[in-house]
């Protein structure tokens, strides 16, 4: 197995940044590569100028960001529930902010909020999960496997719930939630990537620092216990760090499933097996794969646009049933 | 160094206790055995070493502190378990599984993990799979790396929970030869084991347990009798003195 050395994060961080400036020139209108450089000299047209820094670039940021949190939730939730199958999407996370968000549209509120309501919706639904995991428990206060099995029940009644609140509204709340539960970054602003670049750093530099905890916790309770780990409440603070790293995504984009599980598989399938590794190398890829499912979504079918959430389920689906494979 | 002292655990929901009155001692430079049937209370007491299941009555005690007064790193940097099962959902190489001792010291990478990594590598002879992941070992290749994670702990007791489950003759002997080395050089080795014979041979005191209590205690020559261990294990045996080495034997009889 490789050892990564500081070169290949940086080849990992141009090749980032090539894929974001191919993400940002391709689309509906095309934007040369040297209108690229000129915008950032400052002597592009303003059209193109507009397309650019007000459409393209907050859109592939938003995506950049929301892969790569997506990422690293993924990677922790894998190794904190030593799980290859877990992943926020599956463990009831999204679900609980699917709720809050529709009931936000149901309730009436204005678009502005939908974001707050799935950001409660999913802290609400980690709570229950947690309160149900333990419910469940013996001696231990939250086993990881009652946990999973936890998610995926909060994540059922989560979906029923929203049938419910859907049934006897007008067909615009539908589609208008249909739409968001489907996942998107088309509306992304400089101030929601500020928003979620802000947060996702404080808990993203959380997670790198627990990482040598969490690598004790993929060896089992007693082993982690033998280590000196205090296995129940390192478990509890890095699935809820991880949990509301993914909220806030779902905050932003709405739905985006499946990255959570596909972005870890391929960073351990490049050879990283330490947790900070990684970590770190979720964030580069779950970044350059939502860049680029989202320009597959704007350019897959023109003029329409495929929903985000769609075209990562087409992808993650395979995964998925290797994953399942395995564990046989 | 290590001292169970009246020891009563009780898990809840169940009338009988799983280890009651148990007092045992485990001392620097020998290994010490606990023996005894299945759910005689053998891992219970391992996993409550561990604080993974509360004491109802009594104390252990690591070098006279009670373990419940210890931080969890500051336990694990006394004593290394290597515990019964491990269940690695992830591969990673034999290198950054042994790194992982570290943990509890928060010194990976540095010169004092790096020295305490190549002495531990160096006993537990696993100098040729530090680069093998650890999904592609052997059974007997795979406790000699679990040792060497838990001997780069540095502490000064390492605890074992049937180390050699699942092992053919040779790396049964394999571990116990590492084990007996290990204890020659000052650790304490507490060792949860169903092979009587072998430890018989290694062991300087053994406590037996039947239904969570101390059946006897005290050399192998002490346990090792036809009498007791019929007793305990509730099947008919006999006790024999190995020819070729002169250890004591157990033979399990057939009822017919």
């Amino acid at each position: 197995m490789m050892r990564h050395r500081a070169w290949h994060w940086g080849a990992a961080a141009v090749g980032l940044v090539v894929v974001a400036l191919v993400a940002v020139a391709l689309g509906a209108v095309r934007v040369p590569l040297h209108d690229l450089f000129a915008i950032m000299r400052g002597a592009a047209p303003v059209s193109t100028r507009e397309i650019v820094l007000t459409l393209r670039a907050p859109r592939v940021v938003l995506a950049a960001l929301v892969g790569a949190a997506l990422g690293a939730s993924g990677a922790t939730m894998q190794a904190t529930l030593r799980n290859p199958l877990a992943e926020p999407y599956l463990l009831g996370v999204s679900g609980g902010a699917a709720v809050g968000a529709v009931g936000a549209m149901v309730l009436r509120f204005p678009a502005a909020a939908w974001p707050i309501g799935a950001f409660i919706g999913s802290g609400v639904a980690v709570a229950l999960a947690l309160g149900v995991a333990r419910g469940a428990g013996t001696l231990r206060a939250a086993d990881p496997r009652t946990l999973l099995m936890a998610g995926v029940v909060v994540g059922a009644l989560a979906n029923a719930i929203v049938m419910i609140a859907l049934a006897n509204v007008p067909p615009e709340t539908v589609r208008g939630a249909l739409w968001w539960m489907m996942g998107s970054v088309g509306d992304a602003t400089w101030t929601s990537v500020a928003w979620l670049a802000g947060y996702a750093l404080i808990t993203i530099v959380y997670l790198l620092v627990q990482a040598p905890t969490i690598d004790a916790l993929t060896l089992g309770d007693d082993a982690a216990a033998g280590l000196g780990v205090q296995v129940e409440s390192a478990t509890t603070r890095a699935f809820l760090t991880a949990a509301l790293l993914a909220a806030a995504t779902v905050a932003a984009a709405g739905l985006v499933g499946f990255v959570g599980l596909i972005v870890p598989y391929l960073a351990r399938g490049a050879g990283l097996s330490r947790q900070r590794d990684v970590l770190v190398g979720s964030l580069f890829i779950g970044a350059a794969l939502v860049i680029v499912a989202d320009l597959a979504a704007r350019v897959a079918m023109p003029p329409s646009e495929l929903p985000l959430g769609a075209v990562t389920a087409v992808l993650g689906v395979p995964f998925f049933l290797v994953q399942l494979r395995r564990l046989r | 160094m290590i001292v169970f002292d009246s020891v009563r655990i009780a898990y809840p929901g169940q009338r009988d206790a799983a280890v009651e009155d148990v007092s045992l001692g485990c001392a620097r430079g020998i290994i010490t055995a606990i023996v005894g049937p299945n759910g005689s209370g053998k891992s219970t007491l391992v996993r409550a070493l561990l604080r993974r299941v509360p004491l109802a009555r009594g104390a252990i005690t690591v070098d006279r502190t009670p373990v419940a007064e210890l931080a969890p790193r500051a336990l694990a940097r006394r004593v290394a378990f290597v515990t019964q099962r491990e269940e690695t959902a992830f591969s990673r190489t034999v290198r950054d599984y042994i790194a992982l001792a570290r943990f509890p010291h928060g010194d990976a990478g540095g010169a004092t993990a790096q020295r305490a990594i190549a002495s531990a590598v160096e006993s537990a002879a696993v100098g040729a799979l530090l680069d093998r992941t650890i999904d592609t070992l052997s059974g007997g290749e795979w406790q000699r790396v679990r040792i060497a994670r838990a001997l780069a702990q540095q502490g000064d007791a390492l605890v074992l929970d049937e180390p050699t489950s699942f092992l053919d003759v040779a790396h049964e002997m394999q571990v116990f030869e590492l084990l007996a080395q290990i204890a020659g050089s000052g650790v304490a080795v507490l060792l949860v084991s169903h092979q009587l014979n072998l430890v018989a041979r290694f062991a300087a005191h053994i406590v037996l347990l039947h239904h969570g209590r101390v059946a006897v205690a005290g050399t192998p020559s002490d346990i090792m009798r036809g009498d007791v261990l019929e007793r305990v294990y509730e099947w008919p045996l006999v006790v024999s003195r190995d020819p070729a080495v002169g250890a004591p034997a157990l033979v399990p009889l057939r009822r017919q």
